[in-house]
């Protein structure tokens, strides 16, 4: 049975989640949207707050194993996130950058720096300043999913925009 | 501590060929066999320290169970014992060790000097040619007692297989607790058997691979403290920490160079990383590789001349090796998959490593030109080796698939002989001291 955890950072996110567990469970296997306006939760977050950015702009991005390539579902996502950004240009970001647990310890830090720094190239291409951009790598020190399967081990190797400075 | 030794009259002559007429070849006992490891341990009787309180059976059961450990040795049942010793100055009755088959009688004595120091002797004898193979006896804190019994294990090991010891040393890790997702990390210190284990970091912050100075009380290691994750020296005695280095950026993976002047590490700059040392007292900072690659995990040779360290400027991740000045770099791993976390043998014959192939984790050795890869476990994800300091055992940390946690391991260079390392919670990132002082 897997486990899902600190997926959210709001509680709308939370109750989500929670909801999505208790799905997961029984079916065993679930894939789990990219970011919360596949989810159709959009409209109810003010314009301008982090949980407009999360639900209806998505936070995260996910990459291919041993990747940082920006993919094709994750550059609409980028997208969308130096839109908002730039509508909203009082707001500095912190993007973190992640690895699965599939890989060892050192390179792992590595490779989400690696996947922090392909983000913030991205943004900055779309209009984010750079010098709005911080970068942190928690290699793979900060799973969201928890499981033994591959479908879950995607679900860590992310890059999550955190809007307003450092930290998980 | 200071450590006060007195040989009491060691008959050396024809000690090691008389052991080989009785324990089979001696030396085939302990010599490395790559392809037939899993030699007969010997028989050894370890008696309690004659003592007048319950130390004399402590110091005796933990130098019973280091010998036990390494694999190499039997202890036996002291129930089978015949000789009761009440003289340890007398040679015992070899006659009642042999009908037990025990080929080596440890024997000891344990009295408080007027100054409260604790004084220890101890006698190895050969049961099957009558006679003492040697004599010692430490002065110490009487709270010292189970470095006394690590140093006499030592001792014993070194008679009897030819090779230094390991038992008095340290492994500083990581203790890990809390669900995966948000896992607290902790610095953490214990003797080589998990004994006298203390915190050394609050669980504020992640930490990660902690490295032993091999000169000083001293580790190196990584930290996330206030969100910026770089490399920290940290003082065991005083606890003192200090940030190594003014890097525009992460840096991770350090290790001392071996005389403990430098920390060799790695800097993320963007997508790539790259290794830079820097010396401790001139705080000079020099980079030693360029590429656009993922270059970490740097590992000197004893000798301080060449490093072996991990990249990926080839695709995969793989082994390669350097000039200590960053010369000549060549690529030394040619298997299927890919390898990491390279550690030179204090030995300097062979490197150890994590290997990812067909989606299992082992951990493995090779000599250093590539050649003559073995793997001494595998499965869902061992990582992480460290060698012991006389480079016959390696420790690493095995993570299970899902919810659980770390735990550390110890293998034999043999590839047998593999044990838990108990730890009273998950544990991982083992990096074994040298020999204590």
């Amino acid at each position: 049975m897997r486990r899902m955890q600190e997926l959210a950072r709001n509680p709308a996110m939370i109750a989500l989640f929670a909801a999505l567990m208790l799905t997961g469970c029984a079916s065993k296997k679930n894939n789990l949207p990219n970011n919360a306006a596949d989810l159709g939760l959009a409209g109810n977050a003010a314009p301008g707050t982090q949980q407009d950015f999360t639900v209806n702009v998505g936070d995260r991005i996910f990459f291919d194993t041993d990747s940082s390539v920006i993919r094709a579902d994750a550059a609409a996502t980028l997208d969308r996130q130096a839109q908002w950004l730039n509508q909203y240009p009082n707001y500095q970001i912190t993007v973190e950058g992640h690895a699965d647990e599939r890989g060892t310890r050192e390179y792992n830090l590595a490779l989400g720096a690696r996947r922090a720094a392909a983000t913030r190239q991205y943004l900055s291409t779309r209009g984010v300043a750079a010098n709005r951009i911080n970068t942190i790598s928690f290699g793979k020190e900060r799973p969201v999913a928890v499981c033994d399967d591959i479908s879950c081990w995607s679900q860590n190797r992310r890059a999550v925009t955190v809007l307003g400075g450092a930290g998980s | 501590m200071k450590m006060i030794n007195h040989i009491l009259g060691v008959p050396l002559a024809m000690v090691a060929a008389l052991l080989l007429l009785t324990a089979g070849p001696a030396r085939a006992v302990v010599e490395i066999d790559i392809n037939r490891a899993n030699v007969e341990p010997l028989p050894i009787a370890i008696t309690d320290f004659i003592s007048n309180d319950e130390l004399g059976a402590q110091i005796a059961a933990v130098v019973s169970a280091d010998l036990k450990r390494s694999g190499l040795f039997a202890p036996i049942d002291k129930a089978a014992f015949i000789e009761k010793i009440s003289n340890p100055d007398a040679a015992p009755r070899f006659q009642d060790w042999r009908v037990i088959n025990a080929q080596a009688l440890v024997t000891g004595r344990l009295a408080r000097e007027a100054d409260g120091r604790l004084r220890a002797e101890f006698r190895l004898w050969d049961t099957f040619a009558n006679q003492q193979l040697s004599g010692e006896q430490f002065f110490t804190r009487p709270e010292n007692w189970r470095r006394v019994a690590h140093i006499i294990a030592d001792s014993i090991y070194e008679r009897l297989t030819g090779e230094k010891g390991y038992f008095d040393s340290r492994v500083v890790f990581v203790s890990e607790s809390g669900p995966k997702t948000a896992r607290q990390k902790q610095l953490a210190i214990m003797d080589q058997d998990g004994a006298n284990l203390r915190m050394l970091t609050n669980a504020n912050d992640i930490v990660l691979t902690p490295r032993f100075s091999p000169s000083r009380q001293e580790i190196t290691y990584m930290s996330f403290e206030g969100g910026q994750p770089r490399v920290y020296l940290l003082q065991l005695e005083t606890g003192q920490r200090e940030l190594v280095g003014n890097f525009p950026g992460m840096t991770f993976s350090p290790r001392f160079s071996p005389d403990g002047q430098k920390v060799i590490m790695s800097l993320q700059q963007d997508g790539n990383a790259n290794i830079y040392t820097m010396d401790l007292r001139s705080r000079q900072t020099t980079r030693l590789t360029n590429t656009a690659a993922i270059d970490t995990s740097p590992s000197y040779s004893p000798d301080g001349n060449q490093i072996v360290f991990e990249s990926d400027r080839g695709g995969r991740q793989q082994l390669y090796i350097m000039g200590a000045d960053g010369s000549n770099q060549r690529r030394v791993s040619f298997g299927d998959g890919s390898y990491s976390t390279p550690v030179w043998s204090p030995r300097g014959d062979l490197i150890a490593f994590t290997k990812q192939s067909g989606g299992k984790f082992s951990i493995g050795v090779m000599k250093t030109d590539g050649s003559g890869e073995r793997i001494l476990t595998t499965g869902f994800h061992n990582e992480g080796p460290t060698w012991s300091p006389n480079g016959r055992v390696l420790m690493f940390f095995r993570q299970p698939a899902g919810a659980g946690g770390p735990q550390i391991y110890s293998i034999d260079l043999t590839g047998y002989n593999e044990q838990l390392v108990s730890t009273p919670s998950y544990a991982s990132d083992p990096a074994w001291s040298p020999l204590l002082e």
